[in-house]
């Protein structure tokens, strides 16, 4: 069952076209990421998906609803935990969550149980009576995602859920989405600009200026690329010879020899037998989502952007901090 | 119908919460009427007779407006909560859920209210300081007004605010709106004595019906004791010489009229806001 389906969305603001019309299907509890760099039209669709914003055309539909005409429906049925916070930090966690229960209408037998069993999940029960300005920006970050799972929805949204968090963090909070998922069966829409992060979902979009490139799980994407990359060192003459028994483009770069070949680790036994003695080392390399970015929009993601984002909102967060 | 009501209650509460932990604008509550009516009253008072007859000092003249004053910032303030809350995302996380926004804003015009109700206590704590003293009949006149004005001017406040992307607003929303509302209600000087134009402005100005109206209430129980009214009472005399323009049920009307209707422009305006 497609618990999201997107035909034909559009979004223009003025002559931009931040959506150029594409077309989605999620299914039901899949984690699905969605890739590009900043700027590419991800934090829009997810607007859209969450009658944040009205598409300029095209049909998007989420949990059964459309959009456009059931907004009330659609919003019952996700979470969100946005790019910037959206906690108000005057109140403590357990208050932000029992804010959140009475606009979803939880009643509040279900609240106190539910309330346990989040703060439970994002490791924040010690700290539920602190004021959220006390927080650091992980802990925020988990009692977002907390307060975006307490109502129960059928499809979490994600956007950029780790951007400028430490690498424990980021671990800490995949454990939940995955545990989340295993659990509730919960639909999880992810955008994300890391490609380590895009390699832990089902499917991938890849999103560049408005348009999807492709739609796969990481592993097929990343076989579009072609095959592993072989890295072998040894003696004189191994380039000459490895074109010649193998009749594959091999370069030589530094004082190792590159070349791509299927299904690279199944063929590393082969090679070590049919130049026994004459190798030094073999490497074996995946092709990375990189790869698969940078075959399919002929750039790289733009990460020192994103990194500027990152600072100023950064600065911006202490900021608020005053 | 039901999801409204807890809607109200819940954004109403929240307004309440975080006002009680905010001291700085507990203290600003307290610290600002108090400068005006010890410094800035008592400095005019000295120097300043009221074109009045009946012993209406400077500083009693200025008591309701001062009551005004303050409940026009705290309501303002309250209401421009809602370019804060933008700024730092919390508005999203109202905005996404499955609520009615007109309940949301109603509830923000409900939780301005009751911080307007308890800047009109503190003031009418401050009320011996002056020497002036106030029945409890009077007191809860003074809520009900301080209400109803408290209603009008967060609507009034959430109604801008609604549509404004940043805090740049905020200054222009003190210089353009909230100062000259203050200037025009006849806090500091009696309406009758204004130019023509000004006058002009100040009747369409709701904050002048809230000072007339809280100072119908100040100056009701006191009889003249002096001179050629003896035996009348100061509302009698304030009325004659222009101090007070209208009768008290006539304020009333007007200032609920006012709320009333711009309730239902700032739930309208909040309802159709971008994003």
């Amino acid at each position: 069952m497609n618990v999201i389906h997107v035909e034909n969305l559009v979004k223009k603001f003025g002559q931009l076209t931040a959506v150029d019309n594409i077309h989605l299907d999620v299914d039901s509890g899949q984690i699905f990421g969605f890739l590009g760099p900043n700027g590419a039209g991800k934090s829009t669709t997810i607007k859209i998906l969450a009658t944040l914003l009205r598409p300029t055309s095209g049909t998007a539909s989420v949990a059964g609803y459309e959009v456009t005409t059931k907004p009330n429906e659609v919003r019952r049925s996700i979470g969100l935990v946005f790019q910037d916070q959206s906690l108000d930090d005057r109140l403590t966690a357990q208050e932000n969550l029992w804010f959140h229960a009475m606009l979803y209408d939880l009643p509040s037998a279900l609240f106190a149980e539910r309330a346990d069993s989040v703060l439970k999940l994002v490791d924040l029960t010690d700290r539920r009576n602190s004021l959220v300005r006390t927080f650091s920006g992980g802990m925020k970050r988990r009692l977002e995602i907390a307060r975006g799972l307490i109502h129960h929805p059928k499809v979490l949204f994600l956007d950029e859920p780790t951007l400028g968090l430490d690498p424990q963090t980021r671990n800490a909070i995949w454990t939940h989405v995955n545990a989340l998922r295993a659990e509730k069966g919960t639909t999880v829409f992810m955008t994300t600009h890391y490609m380590e992060e895009a390699e832990h979902c089902d499917k991938i979009a890849i999103i560049d200026h408005g348009k999807i490139q492709a739609v796969d799980s990481p592993v097929m994407l990343k076989r579009m690329v072609g095959g592993d990359k072989i890295i072998v060192s040894g003696d004189e003459r191994l380039l000459e010879d490895l074109k010649r028994t193998y009749n594959v483009d091999a370069q030589k770069v530094g004082r190792e020899v590159h070349f791509q070949m299927d299904h690279g680790a199944e063929f590393v036994p082969k090679l070590v037998s049919d130049f026994a003695g004459r190798i030094k080392s073999i490497q074996v390399k995946e092709p990375s989502l990189e790869d698969v970015f940078l075959r399919l929009t002929g750039h790289t993601i733009r990460t020192d952007e994103g990194k500027a984002v990152d600072q100023l909102r950064q600065a911006a967060q202490l900021w608020r901090r005053r | 119908m039901r999801i409204a009501l807890k809607t109200i209650y819940t954004i109403w509460l929240r307004e309440v919460k975080t006002f009680a932990r905010e001291k700085f604008r507990v203290i600003a509550m307290i610290a600002q009427p108090l400068l005006y009516l010890l410094v800035l009253g008592n400095g005019i008072n000295s120097g300043v007779t009221l074109n009045a007859s009946g012993g209406i000092n400077y500083l009693t003249f200025m008591y309701p407006g001062i009551i005004g004053m303050s409940i026009l910032f705290t309501s303002i303030f309250s209401a421009v909560s809602i370019i804060w809350d933008r700024e730092f995302g919390f508005l999203k996380e109202v905005l996404v859920a499955p609520v009615p926004r007109w309940a949301v804003s109603i509830g923000k015009t409900f939780g301005g209210a009751s911080i307007a109700i308890v800047q009109a206590t503190i003031m009418i704590l401050m009320a011996p300081i002056i020497g002036i003293s106030l029945s409890p009949a009077m007191i809860v006149e003074m809520w009900v007004l301080a209400f109803l004005i408290g209603v009008a001017l967060t609507s009034l406040g959430i109604a801008i605010a609604a549509r404004m992307a940043s805090m740049q607003g905020f200054q222009m929303i003190m210089n353009f709106l909230v100062m000259p509302l203050y200037f025009l209600s006849g806090a500091m000087f009696p309406l009758s004595s204004a130019p023509a134009w000004m006058k002009a402005l100040m009747v369409v100005d709701p904050l002048t019906y809230c000072v007339d109206g809280l100072r119908n209430i100040i100056l009701s129980n006191t009889t003249v004791t002096t001179g050629a009214l003896v035996g009348r009472t100061i509302v009698d005399v304030a009325s004659r010489v222009g101090l007070i323009r209208w009768s008290l049920p006539f304020d009333l009307l007007v200032v609920t009229m006012v709320a009333t209707a711009l309730t239902a422009i700032g739930a309208y305006r909040f309802s159709n806001q971008k994003e």
